[in-house]
């Protein structure tokens, strides 16, 4: 029964789970039941990626409705990658989430608050796992209609506008994909992606396929946060609770951009994305213009946390970039820098969350002399940061050389020069924190660490960083087997 | 082409710019997510227009009825109408608190209160 | 309002009957137009037009907050366990045919129990989310 039903079981469990944290008395109870589930989850997502390793592809009816006129659960590679990545960030944050959240926040609502964590979970792996167009945007409602709530429960008011202003970017990005999956229903007469992708060839030519194109991928370009798209993401990033950050950060736009890819190259397909529609003329320029202005907006930052977020806002140009180049290694490239920069994205915000916890503020003068006061936590921020910026034997290396590698196997060279100075610009970034914190002196030597049970589950992200970084098998298996099933060449 | 044939398009997307453009043009928060509504509603009317079967029935099973209407548009939209209503409470709770905590629903003003803080 | 004496009867005649054709909506539902969703919106709006004539000091004791938030969690797990038992008898998450020895009399089962959840979630959280507007004070008034 499990066996035959696993694909269903990481969404079913934390839908269901969020129903008993609202029940359970405030205190800790909510946090260690959304702390099982969430081992769980990953325990099942590891068990589905190695069967999607095999080359199987595991299709399920929803409801016992045949696809493609019932709702079908489909995983092949890219979404087995993306449901790894999933199970592992909430593995590894929500044991991260107790004592942060119970610090920053207290612990009167927290049953609502985990259930919020658990929907937005439910969400982010029913995206993953659906494989159909419409229930993708039910999902993406159920995790962003969590996310605006977790990210409005930020102790500074300044949290509540950005919570507003992400809900008003989010509902019309949601909306316009809805109009794209409308007129594609009025085109095709079906919503299954497989089915999707087996009649749009025929209508290929007509002018509301294109107009279709346009609003999903628009509509989906505002979820992942694209460079001029952006604008929500900073200060919702900023005022969220660390833990939130962490996991909106390593999950939520990442999921978005296994839709766009999804979109692109396995639906649309990428003979219709790149020669019928200019996607790449659209997807590269913004991506590199959103890689080196936030990056440099990301060196003028005082706030650590807001730096992180509009690193993360290039980082994404880097995911597009390999979107962009049409070419089965780009795209092995965006897929694999989407689980390696979760992977250091998480481990930083979780590094900083820690930091937060003893000093109370992200503010970089209040951080002076950090290293010595925190040498643990401290170090854990530089290695995650190293990853960040592509030092070799860590995951940020692995991405951005099949990245380069998928830049000089199309002789776009000006791009290897642009990947090459947003690196640089990182070491900037990061190098104004490394240097404030270690080498200028603070108030007092005296030695503060963090407790270990948030030190813990950082270190866990942070050695995966290494980890991926020097075993690649897995990662770059997974993302090359996911891009030759999507078809990457146009 | 046909303009009148295509007269449910021509309603969708003027609801459509009237929403969109009250989202972005407006200043108070109210009004932005009074445009999301209506943003929001002309989709649904996309959906349920698109539906219609010309001289179709209800889809209701009924004797001496071969031809009806396409219900799934319908269920969807029922679908994204629940969500409309989750979205349009949870906007209203923002503002309700950020009306608590700035005193005001203008963005203008809340930025300048924003700005002074740093 | 203790003064508008017409509109206290008319209400307390109404609300009996609303609720009534809101159960009717829900189990109608199978073959005709309806279901737990617009089920459930009319018995939230016959609670809601008791605290709009009554006041919500009458209306709060009748449904509780915390009762509602029990019974909006538990429409949800009712409609989660009905989808569970779909997999424990065999077949697939909300496959309803299988809870039944008869296809068609375990599909009708499971669509009244999954509605019937919908009908406790939506109706529980739409007065929740009434109580959460109405119920609000002030911030001078605190």
């Amino acid at each position: 029964m499990i066996a035959h039903n696993l694909v269903a079981l990481p969404v079913v469990l934390p839908l269901l789970a969020a129903a008993v944290a609202v029940l359970l008395p405030p205190g800790r109870k909510p946090w260690l039941l959304a702390t099982g589930i969430a081992w769980l989850v990953f325990a099942a997502s590891l068990a589905l990626a190695l069967r999607a390793l095999g080359g199987e592809v595991l299709s399920y009816p929803m409801g016992g409705w045949e696809p493609p006129w019932g709702i079908e659960y489909r995983l092949d590679a890219a979404n087995a990658l993306l449901m790894v990545l999933i199970g592992a960030v909430a593995a590894a944050v929500f044991p991260f989430a107790g004592p942060s959240v119970k610090r920053e926040l207290g612990e009167e609502k927290s049953p609502l608050f985990y259930a919020a964590l658990l929907l937005f979970l439910a969400g982010q792996l029913g995206i993953a796992v659906t494989g159909d167009a419409f229930n993708v945007f039910v999902f993406l409602e159920i995790s962003s209609l969590a996310s605006y709530t977790l990210v409005a429960s930020g102790k500074d008011r300044k949290a509540l506008t950005a919570a507003f202003s992400y809900l008003i970017i989010g509902t019309v990005g949601a909306t316009f994909y809805l109009i794209g999956i409308g007129l594609l229903y009025a085109l095709t007469g079906t919503l299954n992606m497989a089915d999707l992708a087996a009649r749009i060839p025929e209508v290929a030519e007509t002018r509301a396929a294109h107009t279709a194109f346009a609003f999903i991928v628009v509509g989906l370009c505002m979820k992942i946060a694209l460079f001029p798209l952006h604008l929500w993401l900073p200060n919702a990033y900023t005022y969220a609770p660390s833990a939130v950050t962490a996991l909106l950060a390593a999950s939520s736009t990442k999921v978005a951009v296994y839709l766009l890819i999804r979109f692109v190259y396995g639906i649309f397909g990428a003979d219709f994305s790149y020669r019928e529609m200019p996607l790449a003329w659209l997807l590269i320029p913004l991506a590199v213009v959103g890689l080196l202005s936030t990056s440099l907006v990301a060196i003028g930052q005082n706030k650590v946390k807001r730096m992180l977020a509009y690193s993360s806002v290039a980082q994404i140009g880097y995911m597009v970039l390999g979107i962009g180049m049409a070419s089965s290694l780009g795209l092995a490239a965006a897929l694999l820098h989407v689980f390696n920069h979760a992977l250091m994205k998480g481990a930083l915000f979780m590094a900083l969350g820690a930091l937060v916890y003893r000093v109370g503020t992200s503010r970089l003068h209040q951080w002076r002399g950090i290293g010595r006061r925190m040498p643990w936590t401290m170090a854990a921020f530089v290695a995650a940061g190293l990853s960040l910026i592509g030092v070799p034997l860590t995951v940020g290396f692995v991405s951005k050389w099949y990245l380069v590698l998928a830049a000089i196997e199309l002789g776009f060279w000006p791009i290897v020069a642009v990947i090459v100075i947003g690196s640089l610009l990182a070491v900037i970034y990061i190098g104004r924190v490394i240097e404030v914190a270690w080498f200028e002196k603070g108030e007092s030597d005296e030695r503060c660490e963090a407790p270990l049970s948030l030190l813990i589950p950082t270190w866990v992200l942070v050695i995966a960083n290494f980890w991926f970084g020097i075993d690649t098998r897995l990662t770059v298996g997974l993302a090359e087997l996911a891009a030759q099933s999507l078809g990457g060449t146009p | 082409m046909n303009l009148l044939g295509h007269y449910n398009y021509i309603v969708v997307v003027v609801l459509m710019m009237l929403g969109f453009y009250t989202v972005i043009a407006r200043d108070n928060l109210v009004k932005k997510l009074i445009g999301l509504g209506i943003f929001q509603v002309s989709v649904f009317m996309l959906y349920i227009s698109i539906g219609y079967v010309s001289g179709g029935s209800v889809p209701i099973l009924t004797e001496g009825v071969t031809l009806y209407s396409n219900p799934l548009p319908h269920v969807l939209i029922l679908t994204a109408i629940v969500v409309g209503v989750a979205t349009l409470a949870l906007g209203l709770a923002l503002v309700v608190r950020i009306r608590e905590a700035f005193g005001t629903v203008e963005e203008d003003e809340i930025r300048l209160k924003e700005d002074a803080e740093g | 309002m203790s003064h508008h004496l017409i509109l206290r009867v008319v209400a307390k005649f109404l609300i009996p009957l609303i609720l009534v054709y809101g159960l009717y909506v829900h189990f109608h539902g199978e073959v005709s137009p309806g279901g737990g969703f617009q089920a459930g919106v009319l018995v939230a709006s016959a609670f809601i037009l008791h605290a709009l004539i009554f006041g919500l000091n009458k209306t709060r004791p009748i449904a509780r907050p915390g009762v509602l938030k029990a019974i909006a969690a538990g429409g949800v797990l009712l409609y989660g366990g009905t989808g569970v038992a779909g997999m424990l008898f065999g077949g697939e998450f909300l496959h309803y045919g299988v809870l039944a020895a008869d296809p068609v009399k375990g599909q009708h089962l499971g669509i009244i129990l999954i509605e019937l959840g919908v009908l406790f979630t939506v109706a529980s959280v739409m007065l929740l989310i009434f109580y959460a507007f109405a119920g609000r004070q002030k911030p001078e008034a605190q």
